[in-house]
């Protein structure tokens, strides 16, 4: 690998010769050990790691588009552990502590800034809620800290406190070592780094069948020709029913759409990333300066990529409920990425009833802080042909065994409704 | 924004209605036992890409339930009828929350 470091930057700076690409353009080869569906944060994780913790060479990472174009691209860059429920407490654990030692894992600066995540509480009964999810995520050994309204005045001065706040603040929930990652460096260091341990990454590569037999999947049908394979995963977010229906499989997912909104930059004035309590709705401020921010899924499967017009009231009126100082603000730019939703609210990562072909998807609001975590259990899982311990709570039977959903919010069964 | 032809009050913001969900899936016969039905029934889904039978609720005008062929690629609303009218293979409501 062509190692990034000062003293190479600084040569670069002092002549004219450009930076190598940071991965080939790999044509695709006619047998691998494994393919890989889905050259996003996940796929491109999942293949490094394969050759990283299993020395596994021969695998490719087949990308309909473009790397980077998908919803690695597509989220609000939020990196967290406060789950509640467990398994999701260990896995998503698991995972920001992949993400603390990344950029030198990767030899590329990724851009964690574990500037903090506060989830507010608007009520008692909130406040109780968020005492006893800080209580479990302490009992797992995750830094939390409740903080007291005023605690919260000195630290987000900015939010209405004001008497007329339609929703009064109480308290919040303090993840310290939460926060934020460049998301396309994600995407662009874990490429490079599999590239550089013989991955072969292959863009603009559809996948448009599953050759299989009776013992199993032993390759992939793709525009660019047959590519034979001893495994195949998908990690194809968005896509997942669409990708499993070659293979004959009905997945319990729905196709949804969830919108992001960027402002106009301004100077640094959000210092944390901030959960709304009342609605869903999340924020942060990018090192550009635009205010980055999110809140629920459309309510209707989609596949189209545009949201809805009225979801983006909404959000901004969350946005100006909490702060104020908000409403003059242009958005410069909103949209939309296709996510998986499952029953639950929570995702999959395991084998599938067909031999040799595995599972990712369901990611439902999670995927991008999963990313690390996903490709090390991924990896492991396909290695070994058999679940990582921390994603056996992941698996695609758990609503037919019964008793074991990862409902965090207890919506019920419905896609829509998570 | 995603307009609904109500076949009784006539097209209205999607806003105006309760989703309902995917309308394809046929509920087992009352008194099946096989917990497979059920689980099928339940939390798989087709989720095409393209013509989607799913229901509506027009909640804040005539509240009839709806039946609606969508096509999820384009959001492009197809046919619509009244769920009751559906007749066999239409589906069922998905009853009260």
């Amino acid at each position: 690998m062509y190692r990034y470091s000062l003293l190479r930057l600084a040569r670069h700076a002092l002549s004219d010769r450009p930076w190598p690409r940071a991965w080939r353009q790999a044509k695709p080869r006619s047998h691998y050990d494994v393919v890989i569906i889905g050259g996003g944060g996940h796929g491109l994780a999942t293949a490094y790691y394969l050759a990283a913790n299993h020395g596994m060479d021969r695998v490719a990472v087949v990308e309909r588009a473009y790397i980077g174009g998908g919803n690695v691209g597509r989220n609000t860059t939020l990196v967290r552990s406060n789950y509640m429920m467990k398994g999701n407490t260990e896995f998503f654990e698991f995972s920001l502590k992949l993400w603390e030692g990344l950029s030198h894992e990767l030899n590329f600066n990724v851009m964690l800034s574990q500037r903090g995540q506060i989830v507010l509480a608007h009520s008692p009964a909130q406040m109780d809620a968020l005492a006893r999810r800080g209580n479990i995520m302490r009992l797992n050994g995750i830094d939390a800290e409740l903080l007291e309204r005023a605690e919260l005045r000195r630290l987000l001065p900015y939010l209405d406190y004001s008497a007329a706040a339609r929703f009064p603040i109480l308290g919040g929930l303090l993840q310290g070592r939460a926060g934020t990652v460049r998301h396309d460096a994600v995407a662009w260091g874990y490429a490079r780094a599999a590239d550089s341990l013989g991955v072969d990454i292959v863009e603009g590569c559809e996948v448009t069948g599953f050759l299989r037999d009776r013992s199993g999947v032993h390759g992939v049908e793709t525009t660019r020709g047959r590519i034979l394979a001893d495994r195949v995963a998908v990690a194809v977010a968005g896509h997942s029913s669409q990708v499993a229906g070659l293979a004959g499989l009905r997945l319990p997912i729905e196709s949804h759409l969830l919108q992001a909104f960027v402002t106009e930059p301004v100077k640094p004035f959000v210092d944390h990333v901030i959960s709304f309590g009342p609605e869903l709705f999340y924020i942060c401020q990018s090192d550009k300066g635009g205010l980055v921010f999110g809140g629920h899924i459309d309510g209707f499967n989609s596949y189209t990529q545009r949201g809805q017009f009225p979801k983006v009231r909404q959000v901004a009126e969350c946005a100006v409920a909490l702060i104020p100082g908000m409403s003059r603000l242009k958005l410069l730019r909103h949209w939309a990425g296709i996510q998986d939703m499952t029953p639950d609210g929570g995702p999959f990562i395991c084998r599938t009833p067909i031999r040799h072909l595995y599972l990712n998807g369901g990611w439902c609001y999670q995927g991008f802080k999963a990313t690390p975590a996903v490709g090390w259990c991924l990896a492991a899982t396909i290695a070994r042909d058999e679940e990582h311990p921390l994603v056996r709570c992941y698996a695609l039977d758990r609503f037919a065994r019964g008793g074991e959903s990862l409902d965090e919010y207890g919506h019920g069964h419905r896609p829509y409704r998570h | 924004m995603l307009r609904v032809h109500c076949p009784l009050c006539g097209e209205r913001p999607y806003t105006e209605f309760r989703y309902g969900g995917d309308a394809s899936r046929a509920r087992p016969a009352l008194g099946t036992s096989s917990l497979e039905a059920w689980h099928d029934y339940l939390f798989l889904f087709d989720n095409p890409k393209g013509p989607h039978r799913e229901f509506w609720q027009h909640e804040q005008g005539c509240r009839q339930w709806l039946l609606v062929v969508r096509d999820t690629a384009t959001n492009v609303v197809r046919e619509v009828i009244v769920a009751r009218n559906a007749g066999p293979g239409g589906g069922q409501g998905p009853g009260s929350r």
